[in-house]
């Protein structure tokens, strides 16, 4: 697709080589991917169904919806994580322009993971082995890439690293998992995760288990390890929209498994055009006075099962605004202000019956 | 009777550890809560939501003061399902609650063990049936399932069908939306006012969200290290917030109309 907002002017490493020419300046281009599980009855359920997108350096492209319409298997499909029952369908993923479906998963982890596209665990407290030091952890994190790297190396570019995340290096580094304060081992958990600079970071509600100001503290060092160029772009998950709204510079709302409305935030948010997207925003709760008279909107029914074909609009069952013909034509996603809808209906007022009260 | 008391705590205090060592995780905290009213218990990480709501539940036992339950003391002997029968709770993760082998509807079946008197087996499905559908579930669609082939927000949904099964006095729920959708949310928090109504339910709502906490709640209270700042109803706690702990956790709630964390223009692909 046409790259058209401003970009945010990255200083470039003085010392660092001169990036290449690039055709496009995307760090993550997916394009057109579908993923599947079989399950254990063989059935097979297209958990992703021709998602595209691509994501520019300093970008951050958040993801929302619904439990269960595919965020998840959507970044392990970006990933490479292709560990059975999920597999790849088809489409492509390329990460600073190198395709990286059909490697072995053997070579996507030494290659790949970490290295070009890293994950936050979810629940990142609990995910630091509490009988080793923050030191050798960190340093399974460089040798896993770089067998030889000498020891002396190591804990140099790790006090370098943990210095500059803002923490107390030699402390921090030769302490356990539970002598740390929470946001200090969240610190820790991001500082290991990014270690070998990736270029794409996932956060998959990487604050879904946090206090409000734990979650800010773990937002500002996300953005300052991009302000530093340890990162350069990050794939967003979260059920918080608010948070998304701080957070990220686009949003893809997704649906049974593909996007139904992709934009930038401000789009999204405040002027939804697609009725899913339009009632996802408007049962957001906030603690300002008067919102309480505001009723959120709950979305009656359930998604569609995706072990067979659906005809149609996939939300027409549960569309608010369902016109006899959503249930029988299919829906493609084309531009309608701006961004990309999935809706028949998006360029009309029939949409607008929906959701907002933003 | 609609202002009796349900629970009544007079200078509890719940300690783990001793000497140096120890933490105070609930500190000296005195309250009441009334038949039929939802309040909800909001604070950062850590600060006692969870031990409290576990006293409530007969789970811990305070180390010091006294809690009462429809006016006679909670004890720690005797048989713990006969508070069960009247306090039930649902907690953060749903998929922790559900046994990973069976299926959910035995598991929803199973929960008649806790009645004194068991309904017939006719009448447990039957029952069994209207529970699903008061969450919004068609039985067929759990049918057969184990609890690892739904969804968190469905999980969290059966947590509520068991609690409308069981018809408990009072609901405990412990971030019962952590991990759930904004529309499921607000469907979650849909059924929990619908049990306030329908079966008359008193109700704890344990949360670090106060926006959460703000909509569905009839009074609120803000802990701190054990303590409890602040409380009152919720349009008093925000608009006046009497504490800088409140303050400050108001002030971090990222809101969509305020300004949060100042950034640079952002970068976009998407047109
Ligand atoms: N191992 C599996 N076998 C079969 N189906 C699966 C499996 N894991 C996930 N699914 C299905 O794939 C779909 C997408 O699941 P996914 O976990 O990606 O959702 P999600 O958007 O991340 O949800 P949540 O917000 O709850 O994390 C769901 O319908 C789910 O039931
Ligand atoms: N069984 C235990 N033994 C020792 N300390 C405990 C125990 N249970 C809780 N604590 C401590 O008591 C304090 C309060 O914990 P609690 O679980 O109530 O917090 P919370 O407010 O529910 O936090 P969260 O929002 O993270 O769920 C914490 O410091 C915790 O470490
Ligand atoms: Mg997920
Ligand atoms: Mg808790």
């Amino acid at each position: 697709m046409t790259v058209s907002a401003p970009v945010r002017p990255l200083e470039q490493a003085a010392s660092g080589p001169t990036p290449k020419p690039a055709k496009s300046n995307a760090v993550l281009e997916v394009e057109d991917l579908r993923v599947h599980y079989v399950t254990r009855f063989g059935h097979k359920i297209q958990a992703v169904d021709g998602v595209s997108f691509s994501l520019k350096q300093g970008e951050i492209l958040g993801i929302a919806g619904e439990s269960g319409c595919g965020k998840t298997t959507l970044v392990s499909g970006c990933m490479g994580l292709y560990i059975p029952p999920l597999f790849h369908t088809s489409g492509d993923v390329r990460i600073d322009g190198k395709s990286i479906v059909g490697m072995t998963l053997e070579q996507n982890r030494k290659e790949v993971l970490g290295q070009k596209i890293a994950m936050i665990p979810q629940g990142a407290l609990n995910s630091l082995n509490p009988t080793r030091k923050i030191k050798d952890m960190a340093a399974d994190m460089i040798l896993s890439h770089d067998e030889s790297a000498d020891k002396k190396s190591i804990n140099d570019r790790l006090r370098e690293r943990f210095t500059r995340i803002g923490l107390d290096a030699d402390h921090v580094l030769n302490s356990y998992p539970v002598e740390l304060p929470a946001g200090t081992k969240q610190r820790c958990v991001i500082g290991i995760s990014t270690l070998l600079n990736p270029k794409v970071v996932v956060a998959d509600e990487p604050t879904s288990a946090l206090d409000v100001s734990t979650q800010k503290a773990v937002i500002k060092l996300l953005f300052e390890l991009m302000d530093q160029e340890i990162i350069s772009s990050m794939l967003f998950i979260t059920h918080e929209l608010p948070l998304l709204r701080h957070v990220s510079s686009s949003i893809a709302v997704m649906y049974a498994g593909e996007f139904v409305e992709y934009g930038t935030t401000e789009q999204v948010i405040f002027e939804g055009r697609q009725p899913y997207s339009r009632a996802l925003m408007g049962s957001m709760l906030s603690a300002e006075p008067g919102q309480k008279s505001r009723k959120p909107v709950a979305i009656e029914g359930a998604p569609p099962k995706l072990d067979k074909p659906i005809p149609g609009c996939r939300f027409a069952e549960r569309c608010p605004v369902a016109q006899p013909d959503c249930r029988t034509t299919e829906q493609v996603l084309r531009i309608v202000a701006g961004r990309q809808v999935r809706c028949k209906y998006a360029d009309t007022e029939v949409v607008e019956q929906v959701g907002g009260g933003l | 009777m609609t202002d009796a008391l349900k629970f009544q705590a007079k200078n509890i205090s719940r300690v783990f550890g001793h000497g140096k060592k120890s933490v105070t995780a609930v500190d000296n905290v005195t309250f009441e809560i009334r038949d039929r009213e939802i309040i909800s218990l909001v604070g950062q990480s850590g600060c006692g939501k969870t031990v409290l709501a576990k006293m409530l539940l007969r789970l811990e036992t305070p180390t010091s003061g006294e809690l009462l339950f429809n006016g006679k003391p909670i004890t720690a002997t005797g048989d713990p399902r006969n508070h069960w029968r009247q306090v039930q709770a649902v907690f953060q993760d749903p998929f922790s609650c559900f046994n990973q082998f069976f299926t959910i509807r035995s598991q929803l079946k199973s929960s008649f063990r806790l009645f004194e008197t068991k309904p017939s087996p006719g009448e447990i499905e039957e029952r069994v049936d209207q529970a699903l559908l008061a969450v919004n579930i068609k039985p067929k669609e759990v049918e057969g399932k184990y609890p690892f082939e739904l969804s968190g927000g469905q999980m969290q949904r059966m947590l509520l069908a068991r609690i409308f099964i069981l018809k408990p006095q009072v609901l405990i729920a412990d971030e019962p939306t952590s991990m759930v959708d904004a529309c499921s949310r607000a469907s979650i928090l849909d059924y929990l006012l619908k049990l306030k109504e329908e079966l008359s339910m008193t109700i704890v709502f344990v949360t670090h969200d106060i926006g959460l906490a703000y909509y569905i709640s009839d009074s609120l209270y803000i802990m701190h290290k054990g303590k409890m700042v602040d409380r009152g109803a919720p349009d008093d706690v925000i608009k006046h917030p009497t504490s800088d702990v409140t303050k400050q956790l108001l002030e971090d709630i990222p809101d969509v109309h305020r300004q949060w964390i100042a950034r640079g223009t952002p970068v976009h692909a998407a047109e």
